[in-house]
């Protein structure tokens, strides 16, 4: 940062700012997905770049996640920088096969002659009434696989430095951008850029418990912070920033100073995240704890479309206010 | 080879080959390959066809672990490597690694990646007969049929927006025509113009499912016109005709004229692998018949027809390509293993913090024991 003014940004123009630099900065980077071009992406985070760089760099594809990925990845090969949008992590599945056997797994298996400098960037997460195929939280699916780095850009400085950092990669970064975020709105400086993507970031100092978020849970969990605070308990709020590889040292350190943790995770329990940060803070810092750690996921049930519905299946600040205070429970 | 043979006129029943039964080149359809070229082409099949089955018996003894070989198949890769130039990208399938031995890949670092030890560039990382070399700019196939087509397609697409004049070739078989991977390259590349040739090798079996299994379709050629592309059917057991159609097709995508779909039919005159006996689904008769269209024999007799072999020139090459194939396994079969720590290498380009807490564990544990 060189003093540049901070301006109020929306997360989606943060986005867009970080594609634009990327391109103008990088003959190589361009952008490909579907309706990414004149309609401006169905989040609109492209918007007005097919006018600005042209339909050379700014594509749109045919109708098929798994060909998208994989010529994204056949451009990586041959020596571009691609960035591809899918339209939400739901449809990934369907390019599954060429993230996973592809892009994650030909450095290692080419002996390292063959890299994948691919960038995807993919809508996640639920809250907007759009029901089960639109609404899911994948995120652990590719955290899972070894050669992928995952991120969750949670603020409008990741949104637009996250993607910076991913370029400069020689390997396949995901970033994944919950959908409830794209109209929000943060300070960011003009002149704002790169930031580093192996540490996990603490939003908010607290004594008394660690609650740990990443994407659309990260301000559901300062929500719930602010309201414990009323109650006098003061609650650490992290924010994952990346899911593979996960920033052990930064959880371990908040929870050997709160002994307490609550993870909240909009995927669903079983097999989550949570479960993984779980038994990393057993592996490392079980004698530390006072309290069993708590999850607040998403019920395992298929993203329901009624408001009601779907609002009641998610992480709420409610459900982690009550989680955490079981947790401090037997607090002094 | 006219550019006019390229146009998709009739693939429900044009074939093009060149090279007739009395040994001769249909003038009408001669790409005029030199003579040193011819030669060339020839000493290539001949030595993969000796590799091949020198590999399948190292198998049966044990000494590696599986092999694809490409008995009966060898005009299509050997052309492919006489036809491309050597910036141009390949992503093979299963039968056509050896485009890089024509690309002037070393045969005893090829050989190495079947067993997998420390003379394999890919570090013993890839099950054999999945070779792939950056120095030849041709990449791992994928296992899973067909996720190499789009990657040609993104290939070729990078070597436009780069403007190196350079294009993609990629390969599949029969069977991947199935997968969703190959129409949605076929349309992707037809769409955006991309400098690539797709190349269908039509052996008429996937494992032990014939051709008429995996499509009602009275030719593979056809389907390109669903996508805006030329189709063309070639012999696949004429090393002329294929060097014909690819050179062509190759000019076609440099000078920007878009995509070209190529089936070449052709015949698996062995197993699908060494995991396999084609003896429980197929024919004996329909094996014999494709015998007498080997595609070896049928280029001897035609550079016997010009006078540019005889037997005894033959006899020679043989014991020559017989020695450099048994010198090769001999220095490759010597090399060790991959190193045990090299596991955890090259997972990413720097490794991640757990990877090198992984390397820690992986030392502090030692070697494990060996069994059997």
């Amino acid at each position: 940062m060189n003093g540049a003014p901070a301006v109020k940004v929306t997360y989606r123009e943060a986005v867009r700012a970080a594609m634009r630099e990327a391109m103008q900065r990088d003959a190589r980077v361009f952008l490909m997905g579907e309706d990414v071009g004149r309609y401006g992406g169905t989040y609109a985070c492209s918007l007005g770049l097919l006018d600005e760089f042209g339909p050379e760099r700014v594509r749109d594809t045919p109708l098929s996640e798994g060909a998208f990925v994989g010529v994204g990845i056949g451009a990586a090969i041959g020596g571009m920088r691609p960035i591809v949008e899918i339209m939400t992590v739901n449809f990934s599945l369907l390019a599954l096969d060429q993230i996973l056997n592809n892009a994650a797994t030909l450095r290692h298996m080419s002996g390292g002659q063959v890299g994948v400098p691919l960038v995807l960037r993919m809508a996640t997460g639920a809250g907007r009434q759009v029901a089960a195929q639109h609404s899911h939280s994948l995120e652990n699916y590719y955290a899972h696989i070894p050669g992928l780095k995952v991120l969750a850009p949670a603020t409008v400085e990741d949104a637009r430095g996250m993607l910076w950092t991913a370029l400069l990669d020689p390997d396949p970064v995901i970033l994944f951008e919950h959908a409830t975020l794209y109209g929000t709105e943060g300070e960011l400086a003009e002149d704002a850029g790169a930031v580093p993507i192996d540490r996990a970031a603490v939003r908010r100092a607290g004594r008394d418990v660690t609650v740990v978020g990443y994407g659309g849970t990260v301000a559901k969990a300062l929500e719930a912070a602010r309201m414990l605070a009323e109650r006098g308990i003061d609650a650490e709020v992290i924010d994952l920033r990346t899911l593979r590889p996960l920033d052990d040292e930064t959880l371990v350190a908040s929870v050997r100073k709160t002994r307490r943790a609550v993870l909240v995770d909009e995927g669903w329990k079983t097999g989550s995240l949570a479960g993984e940060i779980c038994a990393r803070l057993v592996e490392r810092a079980f004698y530390d704890l006072d309290a069993p750690i708590a999850r607040v996921c998403t019920e395992e049930v298929p993203i329901p479309y009624p408001k009601h519905l779907e609002d009641a299946a998610l992480p709420q600040p409610g459900r982690i206010v009550e989680a955490v205070l079981a947790t401090v429970g037997g607090r002094g | 080879m006219d550019p006019e043979l390229l146009r998709d006129d009739d693939p429900d029943i044009a074939l093009l080959t060149v090279l007739r039964d009395d040994g001769s080149a249909d003038p009408a359809t001669d790409p005029g390959m030199s003579s040193e070229t011819l030669l060339r082409g020839y000493r290539e099949m001949r030595r993969l066809r000796l590799l091949d089955a020198r590999m399948i018996l190292l198998q049966r003894q044990g000494r590696v672990g599986f092999y694809g070989a490409a008995h009966g198949q060898e005009a299509v890769p050997i052309a492919t490597g006489l036809a491309v130039r050597p910036d141009d990208w390949v992503f093979p399938a299963l039968r056509e690694q050896s485009v890089m031995l024509v690309r002037g890949f070393p045969l005893t670092t090829f050989i190495a990646q079947v067993f997998g030890n420390a003379g394999d560039v890919l570090k013993g990382r890839q099950m054999p007969s999945h070779q792939s070399g950056r120095a030849v700019h041709q990449v791992s196939w994928s296992s899973c049929i067909g996720p190499q087509l789009p990657h040609a397609v993104g290939a070729a697409w990078a070597m436009r927006a780069k403007k190196t004049g350079a294009v993609a070739v990629a390969f599949s078989g029969d069977g991947a025509t199935s997968q969703g991977d190959f129409h949605a390259a076929m349309n992707f590349a037809g769409v955006w113009r991309a400098p690539c040739v797709i190349v269908c090798q039509n052996n008429h079996w996937s494992i032990s499912v014939p051709t008429s299994k995996q499509t009602a379709s009275r030719t593979i050629a056809v389907k390109a016109r669903a996508y805006g592309i030329p189709g063309v059917r070639v012999d696949g057991n004429d090393l002329l005709a294929v060097y014909g159609v690819l050179r062509d097709a190759l000019d076609r995508a440099r000078r920007g004229a878009g995509p070209t779909f190529v089936e070449a039919v052709t015949y698996r005159m062995g197993a699908h692998s060494t995991s396999d006996d084609p003896t429980r689904y197929r024919a004996q008769a329909e094996v014999d018949a494709w015998a007498k269209k080997d595609p070896l024999d049928r280029l001897r007799r035609h550079l016997v027809h010009l006078g540019l072999i005889t037997d005894a020139s033959d006899a020679a090459l043989d014991r020559e390509l017989t020695a450099e194939i048994a010198a090769a396994v001999d220095e490759v079969e010597k090399l060790p293993a991959p190193e045990r720590e090299s596991l955890l290498a090259d997972v990413y380009a720097e490794p991640t913090w757990n990877l090198r807490e992984q390397l820690g564990e992986l030392r502090r544990a030692g070697p494990a024991p060996t069994h059997g």
